[in-house]
């Protein structure tokens, strides 16, 4: 069961590759015990790796993909683990994990280019894996899939794409209850990957409605 | 003790005796008899001059769909409409319950009934019940105090604001109002984002589905667009329509015509008091 754990992940494919963004909290229960848990990672040369869900099963992963990098690197042959290698890889065990009945309790979300072709996957807790253009895990999946699926189109620029995760990230800020409003987002391309400082979304709370609500209906709150 | 049965009479709200045989049964493995619900998308949305509410059409009982084009804004009053999510009995008889008891007290009081009242109606009503009425409800009007909006939990809570969602689709209808809302919304933007957010609902949630219900309150007037948006038409119609093969002959015409006879006697005997 998990401990600690991580809200949810967002992710698109634009023109240029791959933008990743995450919240940065780590909730212990009800209580918002970390906030400043970096929930991506990069992974070798080509790849960006998201998790929400326990985040020590995270941590076990990534450890796990550490060694499995470093015995490619070893071969020397000029050929490194891109996006989709790495999630057959994650996919195996995972589902692996979930027959033993000792599931990693995260769900991740892989991306990554390897020459110029784009790839953006997501494997469940239980194995469930699937490759799609716009991917969110956890809570996102009912507040930014719908979102995502009306205004994601081919070929977004690395603005509209920032703009368009941002958006994602405000809605989950505002209605899940998990969500810290510090997150980062990742951006890989065939360059290489940059993930970005930490930073704040703005929100509004200034709706005249909000301020009294019930000045016109009496008796109700 | 077990032999003084002094039966009261029941005082009235919820009779728990049959508990403890549902639980017997379920207990031996018979399943209970699902109920129709309709896992829904149901909106509101306060604009510049009034409330617009609107739902999706579809009615499921568990994995079946079985309305396509049901319908969930029910009628409380002229200026007052409610939508609801949860069983389609609770919440037909709910509404229909508190739009009578509004119309006596409009009799009653000779006045236009503000939400206020219906929403303390509904909500003494199914706190009563603690959340055993599942109906959950979107309340929208505009009294002389002005538009309100309220949404109404099953066990009794309300809350009062400027946009509102519920049902199975309401967190894909609430992403879509989170980023698209704003203050000073005209009717046709108003229109636009509750379509936009009951479309989201009908498309990404599975207990809703079919077509847009649109309600447009305002001062004075109200607007119900029934299926004001048919975005899953049927894809292969027969051109032809429907034919029924067999008519039925006509054998025989005869007609009686009744006449109304009403004798008035005369000096009969007087009305009692």
């Amino acid at each position: 069961y998990p401990y600690v754990t991580g809200s949810s992940v967002v992710a698109i494919k634009y023109k240029d590759g791959i933008l990743m963004a995450a919240d940065m909290g780590g909730s212990y229960g009800s209580t918002l015990r970390y906030k400043s848990v970096e929930r991506i990672k990069p992974i070798g040369k080509h790849s960006l790796l998201g998790a929400s869900g326990e985040i020590s099963d995270f941590q076990e992963i990534l450890q796990n993909l550490d060694e499995l990098i470093l015995y490619d690197n070893m071969w020397d042959d000029g050929n490194s683990l891109g996006p989709k290698e790495l999630h057959s890889y994650l996919t195996r065990v995972m589902y692996n994990r979930r027959n033993k009945f000792d599931p990693l309790w995260s769900s991740l979300v892989l991306g990554g280019v390897k020459k110029g072709h784009k790839y953006l996957g997501m494997v469940s807790m239980i194995g469930l894996n699937f490759e799609d253009n716009h991917v969110a895990t956890g809570f996102g999946n009912h507040l930014a899939r719908p979102i995502l699926r009306d205004e994601w189109h081919e070929n977004l620029s690395f603005e509209d794409g920032v703009k368009l995760l941002e958006k994602c990230m405000r809605v989950l800020l505002y209605r899940d209850r998990s969500t810290v409003n510090k997150l980062q987002i990742a951006k890989i391309t065939e360059e290489g990957v940059t993930i970005s400082q930490p930073y704040s979304l703005k929100t509004f709370w200034g709706f005249s409605a909000f301020q009294n609500p019930t000045q016109d209906a009496e008796g109700s709150w | 003790m077990a032999n003084s049965t002094v039966d009261l009479p029941h005082k009235g709200g919820f009779s728990f005796d049959l508990c403890r045989r549902n639980d017997m049964l379920a207990n031996k493995g018979v399943q209970p008899p699902s109920f129709r619900k309709t896992g829904t998308t149901i909106v509101g949305l306060i604009f510049q001059d009034g409330v617009i509410l609107g739902a999706d059409t579809r009615a499921t009982e568990g994995p079946i769909v079985c309305d396509k084009n049901c319908e969930k804004i029910h009628y409380m009053a002229p200026n007052i409409y409610c939508c609801g999510a949860g069983t389609a009995a609770d919440t037909e008889a709910v509404t229909d319950m508190v739009s009578s008891q509004l119309q006596l007290h409009r009799y009653h009081t000779g006045r236009e009934s503000r939400v206020v009242t219906a929403l303390t109606l509904l909500k003494k009503h199914l706190f009563n019940y603690q959340g055993h009425v599942q109906a959950a409800l979107v309340l929208g009007g505009v009294d002389i105090t002005g538009p309100h909006l309220h949404t109404i939990y099953p066990h009794g809570s309300t809350d009062t604001l400027p946009y509102a969602t519920m049902g199975s689709g309401s967190l894909a209808a609430m992403a879509i109002f989170e980023s698209k809302y704003r203050e000073g919304l005209t009717r046709e933007e108003g229109i636009n984002i509750v379509v936009e957010a009951i479309c989201s609902g009908i498309f990404n949630d599975l207990g809703s589905g079919s077509n847009v219900d649109v309600c447009v309150i305002t001062k004075g007037n109200k607007e119900y667009l029934r299926n004001h948006l048919s975005p899953n038409p049927r894809t292969y119609v027969n051109p032809k329509g429907f034919s029924f093969p067999k008519k039925t002959e006509i054998l025989l015409t005869k007609i009686t015509p009744l006449k109304e006879k009403v004798e008035v006697i005369e000096g009969g005997d007087a009305m009692e008091e």
